[in-house]
């Protein structure tokens, strides 16, 4: 692990015409760090995910990944969406190895690959299925499976549990956790749920409502495997849960 | 030809439709590109008869088409074209869409009238109508009676349909929900039946009043003397190219106009669909 | 009620009323042919090959009309849609040009190719155009913008963008818009072969009343439909073959 941060966002504000949804935003994540951005609706998080990714461009301001500024998307920031974004047309198996296969490798090495990843997210039963068969959390799983196909060294991920039953979304958190003491990632990962945000990061940082700015960054100092019943983890959810409240009452207003 | 596809950063921020555009310059462009259209096509018909391609009477300029229909108008003989079609479409089209609504209600309520009409509408339905219009001839002559049922019967048959639909495809949850606030009978009728099947009996008459325009011309190539399709097929004994091509404008100015209203009608009665 | 009942019960209804009215005399029988007529009429035609020839004489002008007009809707389709400018331009004329009813040119064509095939072929050809490339178009700009999200964030180019997402993307209502396509030159065939036409379904139709033949008529009305129908299923099950998997979308 090297000393300088991974992703580097200086002073990034973005607004769309006359509406500012993100005003000044300065942070570093660590390289094999899992940053939780969690604040109210409409705060702006997922506009700062989507630059972060290169999908729009800051009003000002800059992101650096490895000391070099972010033009548009690419292969070293794979994203995960909430919508899953599979392509319809193409199987389990066909999606995850997209990205291999735009990079042109041979056909033996993407089995491989793709049967690397369906086994890690435990859906190799399923690789000829099409996205259409699959429920909800699966769909997710091969999503996870296909960004990290590609091998990138930072995960994007917007909200990506938000359209789950909340026992697949624990069970996908749980998944999650351990893909990431595997692979260590740098991820950074947009949620408005507390429970979600204290379960998985190393640091939550918690946004003001529109326009958004950092309001508060929690550093969570719990173990790699984390019991959501445990004292210090309740602590960490009250604290933050205050925070985070007086940002809402805000929107309400 | 690089730039004929925009580049990946304006294809992830806003996919293929592009930026949005603002008010005054997608004015200006719709505006550009129909004077284009027009240059193009004066530019086209000039070329012909400085070139001598061809008889410039197969292809005039726009300037010609229009001169065609001030002729028409100045020697008092457009109006009653006009009037001609927009009479047949309107007795056409308004009997074609109370039977069509009125039937469809009935058949979609009531099963013992589903039953009788479905057979004749699903053996008469993949039938083009203009394929019975020769009949229509048969039955009554060539004159104004055939022409007006013909429409009749052609735009029955989306509107009988989406009617149909309309009533059957009702959420049981609401009728349930008005019985237990007391409704019954006429009251569910028209105070929840009637009001639900408005969007799909709206969009039928669109569909009809399309279909109408659609069909009117051909009904009126043979056996008439005034009307739109007539001056179209009229004007192919003189090579009346301008007339032919002025009154298929004109027909597509009336067909957009009569869209446009039902279309109003829709935004006014379904304002509930679409709050905004 | 199934489709099969209900034609079945629409047959019998048919004869019904025109058996009934032979019998009651209440209009002129001739006006009002029975099943049996108009199946004579086809079994007549059909024995002197002449139902054929007809048929596939309508069938082949859709055929070649329609496939121009698709080829032509393929690439200005495909291309107007990934153009902006193209488009932006595009959109206005074709507004003017849509609403005017395609049988108000069947005229204009025979004035410019005369009578024989290629005034239909071509009139065919100019009817299918419109509503295809606007569909085409349409599916094109449908293309969720969170499938070229995802695939430019798994390495994809423009190249790539174009080829592995917007075309498959695209395909459903592409393959759509095809099949509506057919379907409207079925419908307006009959239209164009009314006038300055020697053989043809639709001359057909029309020679019955020219000779007073109403049993002529509904034949070639009901083989119409019936091509119409078949064609339609075939190409119903084709297209389901074609997008197997992705039903949903």
């Amino acid at each position: 692990m090297t000393g300088a941060p991974k992703i580097q966002i200086r002073r990034v504000a973005r607004s769309f015409g006359a509406a500012a949804a993100l005003a000044e935003v300065d942070l570093d994540v660590a390289e094999r760090e899992l940053v939780c951005i969690l604040g109210p609706s409409g705060c702006g998080k997922s506009t700062l995910l989507n630059i972060v990714a290169g999908f729009l461009a800051p009003t000002t301001g800059a992101v650096l990944v490895d000391g070099r500024a972010v033009t548009g998307p690419g292969p070293e920031r794979g994203v995960v969406f909430q919508e899953y974004a599979l392509f319809p047309w193409l199987t389990v198996t066909g999606n995850v190895e997209f990205g291999p296969l735009l990079q042109s490798r041979p056909a033996g090495e993407r089995r491989r690959i793709v049967d690397r990843y369906l086994d890690l997210v435990g859906l190799r039963a399923h690789a000829s299925k099409f996205p259409v068969q699959l429920s909800g959390g699966m769909k997710q799983r091969v999503a996870i499976a296909r960004a990290l196909a590609n091998d990138p060294a930072i995960v994007l991920m917007d909200e990506p549990f938000g359209a789950l039953d909340a026992q697949t979304r624990e069970t996908l958190q749980d998944e999650l956790a351990r893909i990431q003491r595997v692979e260590h990632k740098t991820i950074l990962f947009v949620t408005h749920s507390i429970r979600e945000a204290v379960y998985l990061a190393d640091r939550v940082v918690v946004m003001t409502s529109v326009p958004g700015r950092i309001k508060q960054i929690f550093p969570i100092k719990l173990p790699e495997a984390r019991d959501r019943f445990a004292p210090e983890f309740t602590q960490y959810e009250s604290d933050i849960t205050r925070v985070v409240k007086e940002e809402v009452a805000k929107v309400r207003e | 030809m690089a730039s004929l596809v925009s580049n990946v950063s304006t294809l992830v921020e806003s996919g293929l439709r592009g930026p949005a555009l603002t008010r005054r310059r997608a004015l200006a462009l719709q505006v550009g590109a129909v004077g284009l259209f027009l240059a193009l096509w004066s530019g086209a018909a000039g070329l012909v008869v400085v070139l001598r391609l061809f008889n410039p009477i197969f292809l005039p300029g726009p300037w010609l088409v229009l001169g065609s229909l001030v002729e028409l108008a100045a020697k008092g003989q457009l109006w009653g074209h006009v009037a001609a079609t927009l009479e047949r479409v309107a007795i056409g089209f308004g009997s074609g869409a109370a039977l069509g609504v009125a039937l469809g209600l009935a058949a979609g309520y009531l099963a013992p009238v589903r039953n009788v009409v479905e057979p004749l509408v699903e053996l008469l339905r993949p039938i083009p109508p203009l394929a019975l219009l020769p009949m229509f001839i048969v039955w009554v002559g060539i004159g104004e009676t055939s022409k007006v049922g013909f429409i009749t019967y052609a735009t029955f048959f989306p509107i009988f349909l989406t009617t149909v639909t309309g009533v059957r495809q009702i959420d049981p949850l609401l009728l349930r929900a008005a019985q237990s606030l007391g409704a019954r009978g006429l009251a569910i009728f028209t105070r929840v039946i009637l009001p639900a099947a408005l969007p799909d009996i709206l969009t039928g008459l669109r569909l009809g009043v399309a279909l109408a325009f659609f069909v009117i011309v051909i009904s009126e190539f043979i056996g008439a003397e005034q009307g739109l399709g007539y001056l179209i097929n009229d004007g192919r004994n003189f090579f009346l190219v301008p007339q032919m091509l002025g009154a298929a404008v004109l027909l597509g100015l009336l067909g957009y106009a009569g869209n446009a209203i039902v279309r109003l009608l829709e935004r006014r009665l379904t304002r509930w669909q679409h709050p905004a | 009620m199934s489709r099969a009942a209900a034609l079945a019960g629409a047959l019998v209804l048919w004869a019904a009323i025109t058996l009934g009215n032979r019998w009651l005399g209440v209009v002129n029988p001739v006006l009002l042919p029975t099943p049996l007529e108009a199946g004579a009429v086809a079994l007549e035609l059909g024995r002197s090959g002449e139902l054929l020839r007809h048929v596939l004489t309508s069938l082949g002008r859709v055929a070649q009309g329609f496939g121009l007009a698709a080829v032509a809707a393929l690439g200005l389709g495909l291309l107007v849609g990934l153009c902006v400018p193209l488009r932006l331009m595009a959109e206005p004329v074709i507004e003017f040009v849509r609403p005017i009813p395609p049988l108000a040119f069947l005229p204009m064509f025979l004035v410019w190719f005369g009578l024989g095939e290629a005034s239909k072929v071509a009139f065919i050809g100019y009817t299918t155009f419109f509503p295809m490339f606007v569909a085409i178009a349409a599916s094109v700009l449908r293309v969720d913008v969170v499938l070229l999200r995802a695939a430019a964030s798994l390495g994809a180019s423009r190249a790539d963008l174009v080829r592995r997402v917007m075309l498959p993307a695209a395909l459903p209502g592409i393959v759509v818009a095809l099949r509506v396509g057919v379907g409207l030159a079925l419908f307006v065939i009959v239209g164009a072969e009314f006038m300055g036409a020697d053989a043809g379904l639709g001359y057909l139709i029309m020679d019955g009343r020219m000779f007073f033949n109403p049993a002529q008529i509904v034949m070639g009305a009901l083989a119409l439909g019936l091509l119409g129908s078949l064609i339609n299923t075939l190409l119903l099950v084709a297209e389901r073959r074609l997008l197997h998997g992705r039903a949903a979308s």
